[in-house]
């Protein structure tokens, strides 16, 4: 019944929304916000040591700056194709809505390889959370950078598994077990990402336990909310890219 | 090709143009950072600047806070100010740890 009530926009069978929009909408914002205050925490932590510290490195040379550009328009362009599939599904076409959905989830993943190649890079130079080759005095820089970049890249992530779960339900998650296994396989053992992968099997089981408890057709309602989520992602990056990358250039 | 969309507020044309907006002002940012155009100081408040604006184009538009009714945008935006305000905080005081020492 409250779906029929929601289908219409407004629940009229109820009160009148203080917000003026359906509850699933106004609890992803309320989750955004709390989420914006976490990331909030983490970069002003990072941006008081960055800030205070003359000595802290600048090693982002050429090529980091080109590749995290990179990663910037696929995180945007992924934005893009996600309000696109919203506008589809609020059309009812979920042939398309589907297609854009993926493409977003590929532009996600595109961001998430190109991450990855990038610390595998930087640990390879021997960056670690605790000590960094470029300035031995400054052994936050490891800490800081990794976790924000890192707390971003798993919500990446998760954001993808969500994506595909919303698009394909069921179907999704043979696919995801399968990356996980193929992506363990491939991962030397001494990777940080070896261990990492294990986020898709915990995706696999959080996603299999929604799936068969709570089986539904996603609607319109359900695309514009994982969109929601997805922006979000985006907005975080439009405050990392700069804070972090762009104020630590080595020209 | 399919139709655009008949709904309340908008149709395709301007989600392009954000995303566009969005990717000339990343271009922007990236040559200010590299070519150093400015000092640190600036160079932040110009970087964040950027970034509050592209932030109010992907709230206002991709997330679609600008077609919501005005108790929504409220909530949220003062939440977002008071982000920002306390990062104006906690910058200042790293500013002025660099001047004053540590004891």
């Amino acid at each position: 019944m409250s779906d029929v009530a929601v289908q219409h926009g407004i629940a009229e069978a109820y009160e009148p929304s203080l917000f003026g929009t359906y509850s699933k909408k106004i609890g992803m914002w309320l989750f955004l916000l709390s989420d914006s205050l976490t990331f909030g925490a983490l970069l002003f932590a990072y941006s008081y040591g960055r800030i205070s510290n003359p000595e802290w490195p600048t090693p982002f040379g050429k090529g980091s700056i080109t590749n995290a550009t990179i990663m910037t328009a696929c995180l945007l362009s992924s934005s893009l194709t996600m309000v696109l599939g919203v506008l589809a599904a609020r059309r009812g076409d979920f042939r398309w809505t589907r297609w854009w959905i993926f493409a977003t989830m590929v532009f996600g993943s595109a961001f998430i390889v190109l991450h990855a190649k990038e610390w595998n890079g930087l640990i390879g130079e021997g960056m670690t959370p605790f000590k960094n080759p470029w300035a031995p005095n400054v052994p936050q820089f490891g800490g800081t950078f990794f976790t924000l970049t890192g707390m971003h890249m798993l919500h990446v992530t998760i954001g993808v598994i969500y994506l595909g779960v919303v698009a394909l339900r069921k179907k999704f998650l043979p696919v995801l077990l399968a990356l996980w296994l193929v992506i363990w396989l491939m991962t030397p053992a001494d990777s940080f990402f070896h261990i990492a992968v294990h986020v898709l099997l915990v995706g696999f089981v959080v996603a299999t336990v929604v799936l068969f408890l709570k089986p539904k057709n996603y609607d319109a309602h359900d695309v514009e909310i994982a969109g929601l989520y997805w922006h979000f992602v985006d907005l975080v990056w439009m405050f990392i890219f700069p804070l972090v990358y762009l104020m630590s250039t080595r020209v | 090709m399919h139709d655009v969309a008949t709904t309340h507020d908008e149709g395709k044309g301007q989600y392009f143009w954000v995303w566009g907006v969005l990717l000339i002002l990343t271009a922007v940012e990236v040559v200010l950072a590299y070519k150093r155009v400015f000092q640190p100081l600036r160079m932040l408040e110009a970087l964040m600047m950027l970034s509050i604006i592209k932030s109010a184009l992907i709230i206002g538009y991709f997330m679609h806070l600008k077609y919501e009714i005005a108790a929504m945008k409220w909530v949220l935006m003062i939440a977002v100010v008071a982000c920002l305000c306390l990062m104006g905080i906690f910058f200042a005081d790293a500013f002025r740890i660099v001047h004053l020492g540590v004891r």
